[in-house]
């Protein structure tokens, strides 16, 4: 029997994997010492998690362990990133690389750093989503000392072409970071391999849980260093002050070793329930992929329904979770940033719904998210005076809207 | 945020969905919003010879508060006057659906596709246009 709500927003977050809870637990209760306690067994207890736990996030990223910094999440990590990078090399020059379809995290601490005197470039993306790697090195100036450019793209999941814009960032001497959220423990991401200096990791999109990440600080060639952002004890290197929160780190290097053990199979997995589902949308009239279909992640569809508005769509697909790229509730009315970047109409990023499969996802809740997605995207155009003049063959753009 | 029961009773079985034949003098029609905003509105009204409403369609582009209100909205037209019909506000179907501060837009969507049909009908059968309030915006 299928059991609703189904849950399809995993790119949001993710359910934490039993098997974590279950490695978490003791920590709490029994093994409850503070980390840095180094004069008794229940700081050492608790270190020891720590310490494993190091290991496991290191592992699944090609790392060393002590490249390993713990923070409260992917927002603490990129702002200690890109702030922290700043801070340390803003001798060297001023000048940041960024795209427009960052995460807010990424895009509000550049924000942040041009008040401070920061030169950013914001590059546009393709209308795939992908970044142009020759705007990005026309892009370089000889005061650039940083590229910021995610892994994959929360909202389309694309993944960006990372080994040879970290070839370019080298070539120019930048240091490259990567938020890498969506994609760490969804595809290879090896820190090596790809030319990474820093990357930001999060548990809960993972199977791990929430309020605990990473960020992976390069030791050799260059050894990177990013001034603190929180000052107090010391802990983390000197990088990131602050009690470790034990329970979490355990939980996040438990949810790395799963990933590192599972990824492979869940990926293909997954990449055939997305293709059924994609292509069980895609049958509908006027139905858009959104972002390149090619390098993607396995797990995520961004899929407009012209015609139809987001907001309304969703609650018309009863027991479902998703994700739209309508902003009906903002008091700005402005859809997703990502989609406008693509060069999408305002009126197809309003007609958008991300689909974010997981690791607990079946078939049958695949099957289910067909059948009511048609359903509701029906049943709207029915409603719709877009999809009725469409049908009459009106250019909609010849109708003067009375915008407001 | 969650919406509420009325919204959802209006957005799952919404009245007078449909279209009237906008070429007859009797009717009435206002189009407003815009795509690239997210909601669309058309609203329209057939009116008898004494100016009462007989009948009201909608149809709506928009999320199910923006659905809702057009849909109340029909509801209300149905028997009223013209002139009845403007003394509509949107604060009534802000109350009567419970519509949150954020969805207010969605109720002043509705109080201006109302009046752009009355205005709609008024200026085919010989009589002024009303000036609109625009000062919602």
């Amino acid at each position: 029997m299928l059991k609703t709500p189904i849950y399809l927003d995993n790119n949001a977050t993710t359910p934490l994997d039993p098997r974590v809870l279950e490695a978490m637990l003791p920590y709490f209760t029994e093994k409850f010492g503070n980390a840095a306690s180094r004069n008794h067994p229940f700081g050492w207890a608790a270190e020891e998690g720590v310490d494993y736990a190091r290991e496991q996030v290191a592992k699944l990223i090609g790392a060393s362990e002590k490249e390993i910094i713990f923070t409260s999440g992917a927002t603490e990590s990129d702002n200690l990133a890109i702030k922290g990078v700043y801070e340390m090399y803003k001798d060297k020059g001023n000048h940041i690389i960024t795209l427009t379809t960052e995460h807010k995290a990424v895009l509000d601490a550049c924000k942040h750093l041009e008040k401070l005197g920061a030169n950013i470039t914001y590059l546009d993306v393709e209308s795939d989503g992908l970044v142009d790697l020759q705007k990005l090195e026309a892009a370089f100036t000889d005061q650039t000392i940083l590229v910021a450019i995610m892994y994959a793209n929360n909202e389309i999941g694309v993944v960006q072409p990372v080994k040879e814009i970290s070839a370019l960032a080298h070539k120019h001497g930048a240091l490259y970071f990567t938020d890498a959220v969506q994609a760490v423990g969804k595809i290879p991401v090896n820190v090596i391999e790809d030319g990474i200096d820093l990357l930001a990791l999060s548990a809960h999109k993972m199977y791990g849980p929430k309020g605990v990440g990473a960020l992976y600080v390069r030791r050799k060639n260059p050894r990177v260093k990013v001034t603190s952002q929180m000052d107090g004890g010391g802990h983390e290197r000197g990088m990131r002050s602050g009690t470790l929160n034990v329970p979490g780190i355990v939980g996040l290097g438990k949810a790395c070793e799963l990933c590192y053990n599972e990824m492979e199979e869940e990926a293909k997995r997954l990449s055939a329930l997305r293709d059924k589902l994609e292509s069980g949308l895609t049958v509908l009239e006027e139905s858009y992929v959104n972002g390149n279909v090619e390098h993607r992640l396995p797990h995520t569809a961004n899929i407009s329904f012209k015609y139809v508005e987001g907001e309304g769509l969703m609650m018309a697909m009863k027991d479902m979770a998703v994700s739209s790229g309508s902003a009906c509730t903002s008091a700005s009315l402005e859809p997703s940033y990502v989609l406008k970047s693509l060069g999408l109409s305002d009126d197809l990023a309003h007609s958008s719904i991300r689909f974010g499969l997981g690791r607990f996802t079946t078939e049958e809740e695949v099957d289910f998210a067909i059948e009511n997605t048609l359903k509701a995207v029906n049943h709207l155009r029915e409603l719709s005076p877009l999809w009725e003049m469409f049908k009459e063959g009106i250019d909609l753009d010849s109708i003067e809207w009375a915008a407001h | 945020m969650a919406y509420s029961d009325k919204v959802i009773d209006h957005y799952s079985n919404p009245r007078n969905v449909g279209t009237l034949d906008k070429s007859k003098s009797s009717v009435g029609t206002g189009l407003v919003g815009a795509p690239e905003c997210g909601d669309v509105m058309r609203l329209q009204i057939e009116v008898d010879e004494n100016h009462v409403i007989t009948d009201a369609k909608f149809k709506t582009f928009g999320c199910g508060s923006a659905i809702a209100s057009s849909s109340l909205a029909t509801e209300w037209l149905k028997g009223k006057s013209i002139d009845e019909a403007l003394t509509i506000d949107n604060m009534d179907i802000v109350e009567e659906l419970a519509l949150p501060p954020v969805k207010i837009h969605c109720s002043v969507l509705a109080e201006d596709a109302i009046k752009s049909a009355i205005n709609d009908y008024r200026v085919k059968n010989g009589m002024e246009a009303i000036e609109l309030e625009k000062s919602h915006h």
